[in-house]
């Protein structure tokens, strides 16, 4: 297939995952918002951080995080290149550009993605629609999901889509840890120590497991635990365990189709071997920060390398 | 928008023969059993199918983009759910007088590109060639592989009488709209199974596999094996986007853009995510002027650096081949009889519109003194764009557009307001008469000639409106030719 088409499949999916999380993201910041009116304004700016879009909102708004200017800026704020509405559309684009590589009903359910959100966004949203409206976007992806692998043939453009899916998921559960990590620290450094019960509930649910996590673990909230189910329990969706081994199986998938072993691949290899096989109680020690930040620096440099060996751009 | 205001013209209307010297308010032939399906339908029904096809095409993403509107809003065109129907017999002519044509306008660029023996016998004025915008005088000399310049066309026919069928214009540069003739029909036969069932239309659906086939068949001298065929689209921005993904996608074929492309080892080569590979044939949907930077325009972004010399050297065959747009030209149009005569011997079976030069200072003196009642056409136009619709137009439209033909009579021409004829269309209050025209698609390779029976049929949504461009708000209909 073309260089170009793979790119599109893959930055496809990575937007629309994208704008899926950017709505979970929304959702937990708001419920803090309503219930602890005093904090708001330091988890508005905490999800914009955690998103990517703290500095260019303090372009537009300097240091004004209410709820509305906050919600509005990252739902359809047509100059902010990372709103919602706009990677809906740079999904949609990307789709358009590959489209003759996506079955019928992949497309449609882009496309009728892109013209739901279109109408649904077209005014400001009222706080008190905001949670219809962030439930018919993951509605909406959940679609795109369903006839992605309920109808593409499992071929080079099925994988490159579903390691972009992938790459991007693992990205964002780290950067919410990252943000939050600080909350996590005191209470692992003391014994004992308690964690804010509203504060670590937001982190599993900006990553909508904060029910798994208690059927796994009952009442028992510690810090490790959760930075445990986050990072490294396989089972969990959104772990970056998860993550790391699915986009190495889909880049092993593209090698073999392809008989021929890539860089991009040995790095996914390496990232599941070296980086979540230690127990969680060593990444603590090592600090979890560091562990994070270079996380991301690794899964950043792994796209880099996937875009050059398989030719997304000249 | 264009309104008509009753001009007292009569319309020959292809359902009823209304307008003719028949006997108005019977169902011609053609249209019978149709009409009498139609007759029993419920209008309710009808209604809520054409609700329905609308959506289809929205989701499908069956819009176009157009020019001038801000970011790419992309449109949706109307679809009627009326078929406009050709009998058998019809079609034969029609489709006789359409192939006699392309073959003369295929002669006639390769002799222009050659010897030039038309210019030679005075039979086609010099300067027609040398100033028209869209000759290349790059392709002097030149063999395109299977002597084919007109791989694809669409010749753009209208009707004013029973038996009077006219050539609007030739368009053999980039035609498009063959996506929607099969959307169409896909849309139509989704809708309306039953009527399938009960009447014998002739397919079109095997376009796709026609225009593989044949752009293969013009494969270049140094292609080894099957031909590998690409479509070259400016990409997603571009109004036709959806018709080159459509017929990519249809055709099996890789869709690129010049950013994809590259001149490697003497042929033009695709970037994949495993390096790089040749391509034999090229279906381009982008003009000449942008096809390479390195010898066209230099600011192109939407070509490929050095693709010309592979040309040259035989190494890649680009439909349509560069420089065919001459052929398009309108005041070069108005020559078509005599170059049909002078290539083929024979007189053509499709006669022109009757077309005054505003180049010649006797037909500018006329047309200027009947503005009010012409139709006038940039003679490089296409789209509908710049046009003056005399009938329509408001005094002071037409002032504008008088002092607009005083300063370059060169770059228009004028026709007579053409009563074209009407075909149904579905509306809340019942059928209701409107202007069509008809393009049919026509595929050429050294194995001869296809034309897909019908076309795509373009209609003015607004009452009396002679403006069937979609760009100025025309609609679309499916097109039946009947079996015999």
């Amino acid at each position: 297939m073309l260089g170009k088409t793979a790119g599109s499949l893959y930055w496809m999916a990575r937007y629309l995952e994208r704008s899926e999380n950017n709505a979970r993201l929304i959702d937990a910041g708001f419920r803090i918002a309503l219930t602890r009116s005093n904090t708001a304004e330091a988890e508005w700016r905490s999800v914009l951080v955690t998103a990517g879009q703290d500095g260019r909102f303090r372009q537009a708004h300097d240091e004004d995080y209410s709820s509305q200017r906050v919600v509005d800026f990252m739902l359809r704020d047509p100059a902010n290149p990372s709103s919602i509405l706009s990677v809906v559309k740079q999904a949609r684009d990307n789709a358009r550009t590959a489209r003759t590589y996506l079955t019928r009903e992949v497309w449609e359910a882009v496309n009728t993605s892109w013209m739901t959100l279109g109408t649904l966004l077209k005014r400001q949203v009222r706080e008190d629609d905001l949670p219809d409206v962030l439930a018919a976007i993951r509605r909406q992806n959940g679609q795109v999901r369903g006839a992605l692998t309920g109808t593409m043939l499992r071929n080079d453009g099925f994988h490159f889509a579903q390691f972009g899916t992938f790459l991007e998921r693992a990205d964002n559960t780290a950067r919410i840890l990252d943000v939050k990590y600080y909350l996590l620290l005191p209470s692992v450094a003391h014994i004992g120590g308690s964690i804010d019960n509203v504060q670590w509930e937001t982190i599993l649910r900006s990553v909508s497991a904060h029910r798994a996590y208690r059927w796994l673990y009952g009442a028992e909230i510690s810090a490790l635990k959760i930075a445990e189910f986050l990072i490294l329990y396989r089972q969990m969706p959104r772990s970056l365990a998860f993550c790391c081994e699915r986009m190495e199986e889909h880049l092993a998938h593209i090698q073999r189709g392809y008989d021929d072993e890539t860089e991009a691949g040995r790095m996914a290899a390496a990232l599941c071997r070296d980086r979540l096989s230690a127990p969680i109680q060593a990444i603590f020690d090592g600090g979890l920060h560091e562990y994070l930040r270079s996380f991301l620096a690794a899964t950043a440099a792994l796209a880099r390398q996937a875009e050059r060996d398989y030719r997304f751009v000249e | 928008m264009m309104r008509g205001k009753g001009w007292g013209i009569s319309f020959f209307d292809e359902m009823t023969g209304h307008g003719d010297s028949g006997q108005a308010g019977e169902i011609r032939p053609p249209y019978r059993d149709y009409h009498h399906w139609f007759e029993r339908e419920d209008a309710a029904r009808i209604q809520r199918k054409t609700q329905q096809a609308e959506a289809l095409f929205r989701t499908t993403g069956i819009t176009f983009n157009v020019y001038g509107d801000d970011d790419g809003d992309e449109r949706l065109i109307p679809f009627d759910v009326v078929p406009r129907i050709i009998s058998a017999g019809e079609w034969r002519r029609l489709s006789r007088g359409i192939e006699q044509r392309v073959r003369a306008l295929n002669a006639f660029l390769h002799d222009i590109y050659h010897r030039q023996e038309i210019l030679r016998a005075g039979r086609v004025p010099t300067d027609l060639i040398s100033r028209n915008e869209a000759f290349l005088p790059m392709m002097m000399g030149m063999d395109p592989p299977g002597g084919v310049y007109t791989h694809i066309s669409g010749i753009d026919i209208v009707r004013t009488g029973a038996d009077e069928f006219h050539v609007l214009e030739d368009n053999a540069r980039t035609p498009s709209g063959v996506s929607y003739m099969l959307e169409n029909r896909e849309t139509m036969l989704q809708m309306f199974p039953e009527l399938f069932a009960k009447i014998s239309v002739r397919e079109v659906g095997d376009y796709p596999l026609n225009l593989l086939k044949s752009l293969a068949a013009c494969a270049p001298p140094r292609c080894g094996g099957t031909p590998t065929v690409a479509v070259l689209t400016p990409g997603i921005h571009n109004s036709a986007y959806f018709e080159h993904s459509f017929l990519a996608d249809q055709m099996g074929a890789e869709l690129v853009e010049g950013h994809d492309l590259r001149v490697v080892a003497g042929r033009v080569q695709m970037r994949t995510t495993q390096g790089y590979r040749p391509i034999d044939v090229l279906y381009r949907r982008v003009d000449d002027d942008f096809l390479d930077p390195l010898n066209f325009r230099p600011d192109s972004l939407l070509g490929v650096p050095g693709i010309w010399d592979v040309y040259r050297a035989g190494g890649i065959t680009i439909a349509n081949a560069p420089g065919t747009g001459i052929a398009d030209d309108k005041a070069l149009y108005s020559y078509m009889p005599d170059i049909i005569q002078f290539y083929t011997g024979e007189k053509a079976l499709l006669p022109n519109v009757p077309t005054w030069r505003c180049s010649e200072p006797g037909h500018l003196k006329e047309v200027l003194d009947r503005l009010p009642e012409l139709v006038v056409k940039e003679v490089h136009g296409s789209g509908g764009y710049g046009m003056l619709v005399g009938p329509a137009a408001s005094r002071k439209e037409i002032a504008a557009f008088r002092r607009k033909l005083e300063a370059n009579p060169a770059n228009y021409i004028a026709q007579p307001t053409l009563s074209l004829s009407t075909v149904p269309i579905f509306t809340k209050a019942g059928l209701a008469p409107r202007h069509v025209d008809l393009r049919p698609f026509v595929l050429m390779s050294p194995q001869g000639v296809t034309i897909t029976p019908g076309g795509l049929t373009r209609v003015a949504m607004s009452k009396g409106s002679l403006v069937v461009n979609s760009s100025q708000g025309g609609g679309t209909k499916d097109t039946w030719v009947l079996e015999d």
